[in-house]
């Protein structure tokens, strides 16, 4: 059973990078961050320098598979009065501008309190292309699952170290999008990745239907082109953060990102 | 390991003063005081150190808030000869100073958590952060009725001991099973531990929840009276939180009572409509550990003294013929500062 996401801006981007032979650069940021109007000035500036998908986080107050520095931004982007319904807003701004694939990632109470149909349904109708609830194990993706398939958004399901062959080949079965590959057991933002060459081997024997991202404590263009030589692409967070955080290093984001791409490109 | 380094049986004191201060039922309390360590939550940790034991794990964590637990769980890591960790917030560290040093004493590392509401909510998430990431060689020993499933379950499993003892004991005592069970609910585990056991029998069971400086207040903890369905730490429950659904912080003078979530049986008895869920303000708590001090000769802990403050109220609607028992979760040494305080505040109150 295929779903019909072929006219998902997520989906034919990476079909099409795999195609070209490239690897995705996925960046994570917190809506909200530092300010609320920062938003969707940097989710461009981050597309015109090489992102190829952006995941918006939905700051949640107890953000359990966040390290301290995206705990610290999402509790800054309460502050300043985030909601879900401002980031949908925010994602219609942003698709008067750009097609970049838009991937929401948060956790399930906000969603539950907004209404989860309701939320499937305007986030979808905002211009979102996939759905990450990193708290929703297997066992109780299916509703969140139906209301995916239902929106043609993808539901993109994570696997870590500790997710045997058999669960993995259950949870890309039902994943859409990509398959999330968390680099560690942990939290976000842990800097050091030893060797996960064959972690990530082991996923892709298993996962045949998604393209296989790797994200949790990837911090140096050195990181994104070790990686991307054995994944399909890395996904970029905390240490992008840290430097949105510091008002010295945010004018230079651009650049950053930039490093980080051409490192991924002369693998 | 219960009867023989716990101290179990705990009996089941007659509290006769109390009885004839009230003027009505008969009131009992059964005395999780005196468990080694001063409060129930020995129970749960010897069980979870056993299933850590034999799963083969090194490492122990805990999340604690009034420090019972974190103490309860540094004491059978120690007689098991495991290592441990305990999560607890900077705010409760300095409100429940003498666990701290004992949980030290008995070898324990205490981590201070700095996040969010620097209390148990935020403790518990920073356990569980610890959790996911040493998974392989740590085993996480919760101590409530609270996270995700199978914990709230187990939690009971292993409290229900008290609720057990007590129906054993009552019979023992008055022949007949008693008419009302009385215990404070934070995340719940005592009161689901003394309930869970005559949940199927013809007895009145009141969760008392910290409405801290009052409902109407945004200062409580009252989750069953206030809150609304929501998922924290991994189970659905009622919640404290805003129309963003955003967790809010709560607050009590009881540590152990200081936070938003509470178990998700707890929910389910609400809704079932088979505990009934009241409240008590911190003044109402202090002023009935005062009183049981003085006519029982106990000092209660905080979170016990809510469960006692309800007799007000409850006690003029009950007959001679009824049978009142308070699960008395914790003895009141770790709340000496809070209770000195207040008294030189000259809030002692009149007999």
């Amino acid at each position: 059973m295929r779903r019909k996401l072929d006219t998902n801006r997520l989906t034919s981007k990476l079909v099409q990078l795999s195609e070209r032979n490239q690897k995705a650069l996925v960046l994570f940021i917190t809506a909200g961050f530092p300010e609320i109007e920062s938003t969707v000035p940097q989710v461009l500036e981050l597309a015109r320098a090489g992102a190829n998908v952006i995941e918006l986080g939905m700051p949640f107050s107890d953000p359990l598979a966040d390290g301290p520095v995206i705990q610290a931004s999402s509790q800054r982007a309460i502050s300043n009065g985030i909601t879900l319904k401002l980031i949908l807003e925010q994602v219609r701004e942003i698709r008067k501008h750009s097609d970049i694939p838009l991937v929401l990632m948060g956790y399930v109470n906000p969603i539950l309190h907004y209404g989860e149909r309701r939320f499937f349904a305007d986030a979808a109708n905002a211009g979102v292309d996939g759905i990450i609830l990193p708290e929703v194990p297997l066992e109780e993706a299916d509703r969140f699952l139906a209301l995916a398939r239902q929106h043609h958004l993808a539901d993109i399901l994570l696997v870590s170290p500790a997710t045997s062959d058999e669960r993995i080949r259950s949870i890309d079965s039902v994943s859409s999008g990509f398959l999330y590959c968390v680099s560690i057991t942990g939290v976000t933002g842990r800097s050091t990745i030893g060797d996960i060459e064959s972690y990530v081997k082991r996923v892709k024997w298993n996962a045949k239907h998604n393209p296989v991202l790797v994200g949790f404590g990837i911090t140096t263009p050195d990181d994104a082109q070790r990686i991307s030589r054995f994944a399909d692409g890395v996904i970029v967070g905390s240490a992008l953060i840290q430097r949105i955080a510091q008002e010295d290093l945010r004018k230079d984001v651009g650049a950053w990102v930039r490093q980080l791409k051409e490192a991924q490109q002369s693998l | 390991m219960l009867r023989t380094y716990a101290g179990r049986p705990t009996p089941l004191t007659f509290a006769d003063r109390l009885t004839k201060h009230y003027g009505r039922g008969k009131i009992y309390m059964k005395r999780e005081d005196l468990c080694h360590t001063g409060a129930h939550k020995i129970n749960n940790t010897l069980g979870q150190i056993l299933l850590a034991k034999r799963s083969g794990k090194q490492r122990v964590i805990a999340e604690t808030g009034a420090g019972q637990h974190g103490v309860a769980t540094a004491t059978v890591a120690a007689k098991m000869g495991l290592q441990c960790m305990v999560y607890m917030g900077e705010e409760d560290i300095c409100r429940q100073e003498l666990n701290v040093h004992r949980m030290k004493m008995l070898g324990a590392e205490v981590v201070p958590v700095s996040s969010g509401s620097r209390t148990l909510k935020d403790a518990t998430s920073e356990a569980i952060r610890d959790w996911v990431a040493n998974v392989h060689d740590t085993f996480y020993i919760i101590g409530s009725v609270v996270g995700p499933h199978p914990y709230p379950m187990m939690v009971r499993d292993f409290q229900s001991v008290i609720g057990e003892e007590t129906r054993k004991q009552i019979q023992a005592h008055e022949g007949k099973l008693p008419s009302i069970l009385l215990a404070c609910v934070g995340g719940g585990s005592n009161a689901m531990g003394i309930f869970y056991p005559f949940i199927r029998d013809e007895v009145e069971m009141i969760g008392v929840e910290a409405a801290g400086c009052g409902l109407n207040t945004h200062k409580h903890a009252a989750t069953l009276s206030k809150g609304t369905p929501g998922v924290l730490h991994g189970s659905l429950s009622y919640l404290l939180q805003d129309e963003n659904g955003q967790v809010q912080l709560a607050h009590s003078i009881s540590a152990g009572l200081d936070y938003p979530g509470v178990g998700p049986e707890h929910s389910a008895l609400k809704d079932l409509g088979r505990v009934q869920y009241v409240s008590i303000t911190d003044k109402q708590a202090l002023e009935a550990a005062s009183l049981l001090a003085r006519l029982e000769g106990i000092i209660p802990a905080l979170e016990s003294g809510h469960a006692f403050a309800h007799l007000e109220k409850l006690m003029p609607t009950t007959s001679k013929r009824d049978i009142v028992v308070v699960n008395l979760s914790g003895r009141g040494d770790k709340d000496m500062m809070t209770y000195v305080s207040q008294y030189s505040e000259g809030k002692s109150v009149q007999r």
